[in-house]
Formats: C-alpha cells, sequence, structure tokens
C-alpha cells in the first residue's frame, strides 16, 4: 500500500509544485508591467 | 472568460476527486498484484495526456513555421510544459509499480528508454526557450519540437514492436493483453479528469505566456521610441 500512496501523493506534489511554480510567474509578470508603467 | 475557466476549474476538480476515489475504492484489487496495480490508473491517465500535449506542441508547432504569430508560439510553450509535468508523473509512477512488482526501480526496455527519451527532448525544448537569448528562440524550438516529436509514436507503439518487460498495451495490443471490464470505468474517469486538469493548466499557461510577449513587444517599442 505505500508504493500505491506513495504514487498518488507524489503525483499531486508535481501538479501543485507546477500550480505553484505558475502562481509565482503570474506575480512576477505583474511586477514587471508595474515597473514599466 | 474569467467566469468560464472558474467553472471549469471545479468541475475538473469534482473530476479529479471522482477519479481518485473511483481508482482506489470502485477499482476492483488485482488478483497478482493486489493493490499496487491501482497505480494503473493515474499512471494510464496521465500517460495519454502527456501524448496528447506533445501531440498539441507538434501541431503548434508547424503552424508557428507557417505563421509565425505569437499565438501559436504560446499553445506550443504551454503544451510542452505540461506535458513535461505529466510526463514526469508518468516516470514516478512507473518507477513506485515497478518496484514491488519487478522488483527493481527501472529496467532499460524499449518503452521505459524511449520514455525517458521523450522526457529529456521536451526537456531540452524548454531549456532552449528558457536560456536561449536569440529572437530566433520560438524559431528554433519550434523546429527542434516537430524532429522531436518523432519520438512520441514511438513511445506509443514501442511495446508492440518489441519485446519489453513493460506490461502488453491496454488498447489494441491482442491476444492475452487489455482490461477486465471492471476496470475501465475508473481508466476512463481519470484520463477525462487529467485532460481536463491538462487543458486547464495549459490555458493558464497560454495566458501567462501571451502576457509574457506583450511585455516584451512593450519594452522593445519602448526602446525604439527612445
Amino acid at each position: 500500500m505505500k508504493f500505491l500512496y506513495a504514487a498518488y501523493i507524489l503525483t499531486w506534489v508535481v501538479h501543485i509544485g507546477y500550480l505553484l511554480s505558475l502562481g509565482q510567474r503570474v506575480k512576477r509578470l505583474r511586477e514587471e508591467f508595474e515597473e514599466k508603467k | 472568460m474569467k467566469n468560464k475557466t472558474t467553472i471549469f476549474a471545479v468541475l475538473t476538480l469534482a473530476l479529479l476527486s471522482w477519479g481518485l476515489y473511483q481508482g482506489l475504492e470502485v477499482a476492483p484489487t488485482e488478483s497478482t498484484m493486489g493493490d499496487v496495480q491501482r497505480i494503473f490508473y493515474y499512471h494510464f491517465g496521465s500517460a495519454m495526456t502527456a501524448f496528447a500535449c506533445f501531440f498539441a506542441n507538434f501541431i503548434a508547432s508547424l503552424v508557428y513555421l507557417a505563421r509565425r504569430d505569437g499565438k501559436s508560439d504560446a499553445v506550443a510553450a504551454a503544451s510542452a510544459e505540461v506535458g513535461v509535468v505529466f510526463c514526469t508523473t508518468v516516470l514516478i509512477q512507473g518507477m513506485l509499480w515497478a518496484k514491488p512488482v519487478w522488483g527493481i526501480w527501472w529496467t532499460w526496455d524499449a518503452r521505459l528508454t524511449t520514455t525517458l527519451v521523450m522526457w529529456l527532448i521536451y526537456i531540452s525544448y524548454l531549456v532552449l526557450r528558457r536560456f536561449s537569448t536569440s529572437g530566433q528562440a520560438p524559431l528554433m524550438a519550434a523546429v527542434l519540437a516537430v524532429f522531436g516529436f518523432v519520438d512520441v509514436p514511438l513511445v506509443y507503439v514501442s511495446n508492440r514492436i518489441f519485446r519489453t518487460q513493460h506490461p502488453q498495451p491496454v488498447i489494441g495490443g491482442g491476444e492475452g493483453s487489455g482490461l477486465d471490464p471492471s476496470m475501465w470505468p475508473p481508466v476512463l474517469w481519470n484520463w477525462l479528469a487529467f485532460t481536463c486538469f491538462a487543458l486547464l493548466l495549459i490555458a493558464l499557461r497560454y495566458q501567462l505566456e501571451r502576457a509574457r510577449q506583450r511585455l516584451d513587444e512593450q519594452t522593445v517599442e519602448g526602446a525604439a521610441a527612445r
């Protein structure tokens, strides 16, 4: 069972990590737009 | 637009929850492997989604080569990145299934090796996009994407044309392959859920890429005006 749970949990660690990285990039881009103004 | 995205995100979350329930609770326990076989429900859905993302990247790259427009370049960037995310999870799930079933984390059989090569091709595609300082980066990336896509169908057919340690194909694998009918609903629900999730991620990443392109255009126009 530990391999099954590890596979499901790690899948979501990767996806949530990617979502967080997208959020960071959106934030950085907004700051760059603000600087341009 | 924002409302539609929110509705789609809620629907996707519901589908993912339903898929998780199907994979862990509804699917029957496989007789020889036991519960660890349930990894397959995530593995198959993630793999098919990764293939679809790389196919989208291939088409968008061809369109970019024909038209040289920002939209197709943004679709190509978004689909490649999301494809790499799904391919990463496929490799992780596969290794976590292989250890208890085969007794090893990895073997260099045709399916696993071509999948790793595919992952490396698209990692190099993203590295090229990220670190190239040339204005030709989207063009070079599009060319790499078109040639790199050759490996994708090879991954798909690798366990049909080579003798592999990887299990036989689920779809169109011939005699002795395939799934028990009771296992299909969890497979299809998870496939649908991951496809919707990938579409959502591609839409978000596409918007980010388009905003980045607008910012770059403003920077160039600003420099030209000075």
